[in-house]
């Protein structure tokens, strides 16, 4: 089918999101570089974080094809609202519970979405997805292994990993907060939709977090905002930490 | 990344031979002279035992702290290309605790002891990283200069007597190789930039200079005599040979990129082959091993903080009958 201009702009509106997504996360899982619980963990976030900071490179580039600007000044000189990152990936990275159940429903995520792409009709996207499905299968096996070890660990490590359940939950739908541009991108082949990937996210890991003994609430309500623009107070002054050796001369080459 | 720098304990290492069986310590003596490894099960001197731990832990800990100076840089780093390097590096650096703590637990010390004496300010860490990383252009300094500092120290070492030290270091070696490629290619830029980038990377290593010229310790009329400890091959080559070493393939690189380094008498006597320079101040790097230098407290502040707040997730997995001694090279 030919592809109209909302197609494309569809398209660049969901590369934007994955790409903001894994730069945001990336970030702030490589915070734990150094303060991990365990020197284990300590490589693993690290580890988990370059992925994925290689990964939104890999999408910058494919919207740099697209006419956006390169990776660097795409990454280096917005401001929050013009970020599409959900929300959930913009928080600090707080207790190792919070990150660790933050990875979990991201990873779960990232890999369905990206299993999904592996069939958009969009070449340059599917052999990323092809690739990218590869590294991330390392990150939902840790995430897997890390929720049922601290299920079954200790009375303390029970409590705090269920309360981070309960407090991130909603932030997690928040994941598949619809973008303006759904039929487009369901009609064209170019990707299944938000619906869709949220109810294969929910196949996934609500079984698997009841297999390891945590209670997944039902009445928790999609916090939305991040899609569009809406951010929390947190990812300013990540950005701005993020860009201060950039902005002292953005013209100079580092 | 560790300097020759390894802080001794003079008391121990006056009778270091004392209450061995000379027969055993003859024959220990014998496959060391012939180049012969020793492994963890393998009969040792009790001080030679003592030594290495205090000297491999010492190693293990500034690996980790080194990563509190660099690591701060992450979340700022300038681009995509430098952000994924730096995040590599640092991720390195802990790496290289981790199989620095393995090699030290064959010796019997396990690395929750030795994680309790570094917080608790009884074991040491590479004097260099209680300064600040103050701006971008200190991370490319460190990652070049510091980096190829602790490769000529770790080169010499890995010909030590201790297997599992000795692979360690084979393999940190080549790993700190890269971060040398990349920390010079950072100072490149840097260099080679706009005059504020210049500017930048000419104040990170004026301030720089006086702990890297530490970094290899005191020079050898000052320091303890170690004789056994060289037979023994635990200590390798002079403080003084290793910064000879260092001054003669880095400051010409230095240089070559039209920086200036702050000591008017450094230069090379042609007749000699040695590097002539102004002795650091050694009362400065007593104070600084003391506990007395500019970050010191923040250090060990960051890391306490870092294994208290994860203190929960170890009780959560750790099993405290299991023993974990196997060295990871």
């Amino acid at each position: 089918m030919e592809f109209t201009e909302k197609h494309v702009e569809g398209l660049k509106d969901l590369l934007y999101r994955m790409a903001d997504d894994l730069l945001i996360l990336g970030h702030r899982n490589s915070e734990w570089t150094g303060l991990g619980p365990i020197l284990e963990e300590d490589i693993a976030f690290s580890s988990m974080a370059q992925d994925k900071v290689g990964q939104s490179l890999a999408l910058y580039e494919i919207l740099h094809e697209l006419g956006e600007s390169d990776p660097d000044t795409v990454a280096f000189t917005r401001n929050d609202f013009q970020f599409h990152n959900c929300q959930m990936v913009e928080f600090p990275i707080g207790e190792y519970d919070f990150s660790l159940v933050r990875h979990f429903f991201y990873d779960h995520a990232d890999a369905l979405r990206f299993e999904a792409l592996t069939e958009t009709v969009f070449e340059p996207l599917q052999m990323v997805a092809k690739k990218f499905k590869g590294e991330i299968k390392y990150h939902t096996m840790h995430a897997n292994s890390w929720l049922k070890q601290l299920a079954n660990g200790s009375e303390e490590s029970k409590i705090r990993m269920q309360q981070s359940i309960n407090e991130l939950f909603p932030h997690a739908l928040g994941m598949f907060e619809p973008s303006n541009f759904e039929q487009e991108l369901m009609e064209s082949g170019l990707f299944i939709g938000e619906a869709a990937l949220q109810q294969r996210w929910l196949d996934t890991v609500v079984p698997l977090l009841e297999s390891y003994g945590y209670t997944v609430p039902t009445d928790a309500a999609p916090l939305f905002g991040g899609r569009k623009g809406v951010h929390t107070e947190y990812l300013q002054p990540l950005l701005d930490e993020m860009t201060e050796v950039f902005r002292i001369d953005p013209s100079a080459e580092w | 990344m560790y300097g020759n720098a390894y802080v001794e304990n003079p008391a121990a290492t006056n009778s270091l031979t004392a209450n061995e069986d000379p027969i055993k310590l003859a024959e220990f003596e014998a496959r060391i002279a012939a180049g012969e490894k020793i492994e963890p099960n393998d009969w040792m001197p009790e001080q030679y035992k003592k030594q290495l731990i205090r000297m491999i832990e010492q190693h293990a800990h500034s690996e980790i702290i080194g990563a509190l100076p660099e690591g701060t840089w992450i979340t700022r780093a300038p681009g995509f290309r430098r952000k994924l390097a730096l995040m590599a590096k640092v991720q390195d650096e802990i790496g290289h605790g981790q199989l620095l703590y393995s090699a030290a637990e064959t010796l019997g010390k396990s690395r929750e002891d030795m994680t309790n004496d570094l917080i608790s300010g009884k074991s040491k860490y590479s004097n260099v990283f209680n300064y600040p990383a103050k701006t971008w252009a200190d991370s490319a300094v460190i990652a070049w200069l510091i980096d190829a500092g602790a490769i000529v120290n770790q080169l010499a070492n890995s010909k030590g007597s201790y297997g599992p030290y000795c692979r360690a270091l084979e393999r940190i070696c080549a790993e700190e190789s890269f971060h040398l490629k990349y920390g010079h290619d950072n100072v490149v830029f840097l260099a080679t930039g706009t005059p504020k980038q210049r500017e930048m990377v000419q104040d990170a290593l004026s301030r720089w200079w006086e702990p890297i010229m530490h970094f290899f310790g005191p020079p050898d009329k000052m320091s303890v005599h170690t004789e056994v400890l060289m037979r023994w091959k635990v200590k390798m080559g002079t403080n003084d040979d290793m910064r000879q070493t260092f001054l003669d393939m880095y400051v010409p690189k230095i240089w070559d990129l039209g920086l200036t380094l702050p000591d008017p008498n450094l230069k090379k006597n042609e007749e000699t082959g040695k590097w002539e320079y102004t002795e650091p101040n050694w009362e400065v790097f007593k104070q600084v091993i003391n506990g007395n230098g500019p970050c010191n407290k923040e250090r060990l502040a960051v890391r306490r903080k870092a294994e208290e707040k994860g203190r929960w997730v170890r009780n959560a997995i750790l099993r405290k009958d299991a023993k974990y001694v196997t060295p990871l090279a």
